[in-house]
């Protein structure tokens, strides 16, 4: 039935336009924390021994229900892992290849060249295991949602017990900071020391937010330094352009004026 | 025009060979060398060169970003995340691009700001700004139709309502709508459509940049006093003056657009859009780009969606017809102390709107634009054909060279006369 389709397209559409918002008022009104990251500012860069904690978070924590499949391991050499370091987590997963010359598909450990292994195969697999809900790809997370790197942070720093007299739904969760107050995930960092850091740094559930958050800022966006470097020699360059054009403008105009 | 070599007075013997043939040496020089272009320029006057180097850098750009980018459902939004982590300088290609169509906008915004606020649009030069309304709709089209590409939850919404739109037409705008999608939803043929559609349309508009320019080298430029220039005494070769004077811009432009590319490259778009499109959820808050959102704002403003969508494209279309609305012979507003305030606040309505359109539409944003809504339609249908016969202009200058009139005589006849013959 085309009709009745982008009838239904129509009335969804105009609907939206008509009476947008209600879902996102209830997050609106709590104001993020703005937390201080090293990556702010016009010479933000990343901290790389953080990160790399968050690498370790993500994959003990994070990863079993969490893909990240724009990333592949090869880009982690870019947090100062060696090129062996990368080869060896890489090789911890098994990844389906093929088809060989007999046809037949084929399982071999990875390589620093394969995408992060999803940890499920499909959506729907995804939501079976996790009540209904889709834990989402968080490749690019922080530019994904409102408040980028301070709204991850603050999500994971929001659980708590909910106000008097607010229903939590069964296998729902409060937090303080998601749209609506009731998210499906469990509080996934909720004890110091869950995660045991190779670099011994006490991981306390605030250092594994702030190192997991680390992470996932530069997975979205690997190119924050370059970018922000660039950035202030093309000004400063500009800047200096600048001057020189309007003196040439000057000394142009010298006899109009 | 006589047949024969052209007779090129260019002394470089290679050049002088081409120009006998193909004059391009002599037109350059006539158009954008020697030009006589009104000597009092401010910087307002910078806004159309910057808008054509715009529209270059998108197409630059554009031309390498297609190289790395797949037009299907099913890929587009990883292989634009592959242009920003893989390809080299990818990152910078698509935050320029993205970035560039904002900035595009701004400047033609304030290039068009300078148009009404000096009366450019009036005689001679209506069809000057007719051909540069046809560019703005052009340029709509083409950023719609980008922001559809990365494939991304307000790429799918945003298609998904702007399409509709049409279904307001009576009887066909049904199948209209199927016709434009190439199917029953926005699916993979709209994607392919509007990714052709999107490398063709910046084609279009640089050819009517080209008549754009062509008749505005026929009329001469209008200048901040709107009086003709009366002789030489009132002009300068476009080349030195205007070229230096263009590049003082143009820095300030590259800054401004370096400080949006390389420090805040995502601070006028949506978080949503690195949401996957997904047909099946719908975002919480579905909104266009900032620069339509004057227009969305009047096309919410009424309650009937055939006539929301009449008055969002009447409010475009009535600019084909401001020449003959404005019954005013002064050109710049300088002069008409009436018609300055009506346009300040118009200017403010048209801000204004742009405000509440990426608001959720409820109270008090409903009233505030439906009240600036009706100003807008106001100034144009009523406000400028009525001060046109009741405002007493301040009395204009002589000419550009001696701008300051002693004793305040009677308007200029030149003045008065050329565009009353067209009203």
């Amino acid at each position: 039935m085309p009709a009745f389709r982008s009838l239904r397209a129509l009335v969804l559409g105009l609907g939206l336009m008509a009476g947008a918002t209600p879902a996102l008022a209830a997050g609106e009104g709590v104001s993020l924390p703005d937390t201080r990251f090293s990556f702010d500012g016009l010479f933000g860069h990343f901290d790389r021994a953080s990160a790399q904690r968050g690498f370790q978070v993500y994959k003990e924590v994070c990863s079993g229900c969490h893909s990240m499949h724009l990333l592949s391991y090869r880009n982690l050499r870019q947090l100062g892992l060696s090129e062996a370091e990368v080869a060896g987590i890489a090789a911890t997963v098994q990844v389906m290849d093929g088809p060989n010359d007999e046809g037949q598909m084929v399982e071999r450990p990875g390589r620093a060249s394969d995408r992060f292994k999803s940890p499920f195969p499909n959506e729907q697999a995804a939501r079976a295991a996790n009540n209904g809900a889709y834990p989402p790809d968080l490749s690019v997370i922080t530019k994904a949602r409102e408040g980028g790197a301070d709204y991850i942070h603050a999500l994971l720093m929001g659980y708590g017990d909910p106000p008097a007299g607010m229903q939590i739904a069964d296998g729902m969760h409060y937090n303080k900071y998601f749209a609506g107050h009731q998210i499906a995930m469990p509080a996934p960092i909720s004890s110091d020391g869950q995660v045991e850091y190779h670099d011994g740094t006490r991981a306390t559930v605030d250092q594994m937010v702030t190192d997991v958050t680390q992470f996932l800022t530069w997975a979205a966006e690997p190119e924050l330094e370059e970018r922000k470097a660039m950035g202030v020699k093309i000004i400063i360059f500009l800047t200096i352009l600048g001057g020189l054009a309007y003196a040439v403008k000057r000394k142009v105009w010298r006899d109009v004026h | 025009m006589a047949i024969g070599l052209h007779k090129s007075e260019f002394k470089n013997p290679v050049i002088r060979w081409v120009d006998a043939r193909l004059p391009v040496f002599t037109m350059v020089q006539k158009e954008y060398g020697t030009f006589p272009t009104p000597r009092n320029f401010n910087y307002f006057w910078n806004f159309g060169a910057l808008a054509l180097v715009n529209l270059l850098i998108m197409m630059a750009t554009g031309i390498f970003l297609a190289m790395n980018y797949t037009a299907h459902t099913g890929l587009a939004f990883d292989s634009v995340e592959r242009i920003m982590r893989d390809v080299n300088y990818g990152w910078l290609l698509r935050y320029a691009h993205a970035n560039g169509a904002s900035m595009f906008f701004i400047v033609v915004y304030i290039h068009i700001f300078r148009n009404l606020y000096y009366g450019s649009y009036k005689a001679p030069r209506e069809l000057l700004f007719m051909l540069g309304v046809v560019i703005f709709l052009l340029m709509m089209a083409t950023a719609f139709m980008g922001y559809v590409l990365p494939w991304g939850q307000m790429s799918f919404w945003g298609a998904t309502v702007i399409t509709n739109l049409f279904s307001a037409i009576p009887f066909v705008g049904e199948s209209i709508v199927t016709w434009l999608w190439g199917g029953f939803s926005v699916d993979n043929p709209t994607l392919n459509r509007f990714y052709s559609l999107h490398y063709l349309m910046p084609f279009l508009i640089l050819g009517v940049v080209f008549l754009h320019v062509a008749t505005l080298h026929i009329t001469g430029s209008n200048n901040p006093l709107g009086i003709d220039p009366k002789g030489p005494q009132d002009t300068v070769p476009f080349h030195p003056y205007y070229t230096a004077k263009d590049s003082v811009g143009l820095v300030v432009y590259f800054i401004v657009f370096a400080v949006l590319v390389f420090f805040f490259p995502n601070v006028l778009g949506h978080a949503d859009n690195y949401i996957p499109a997904n047909p099946l959820v719908t975002p919480p808050h579905i909104v266009p780009e900032w620069y339509f959102l004057p227009f969305y704002a009047i096309l919410r403003a009424v309650p009937d969606k055939l006539g929301g969508v009449v008055l969002m494209f009447g409010s475009i279309a009535i600019l084909f017809v401001l020449p003959w609305l404005d019954t005013s012979p002064v050109r710049s507003m300088r002069f008409r102390p009436l018609a300055r305030p009506f346009f300040i606040v118009w200017c403010v309505a048209f801000l204004v709107l742009l405000y509440v359109g990426g608001k959720p539409p409820e109270e008090p944003f409903v009233t505030i634009a439906r009240v600036c809504t009706a100003y807008y339609f106001l100034y144009f249908l009523v406000i400028l054909p009525l001060l046109g016969r009741l405002e007493r202009p301040l009395p204009l200058p002589e000419s550009i060279a001696r701008p300051v009139l002693r004793g305040g005589g009677p308007l200029p006849a030149g003045a008065m006369s050329k565009p009353m013959e067209k009203a």
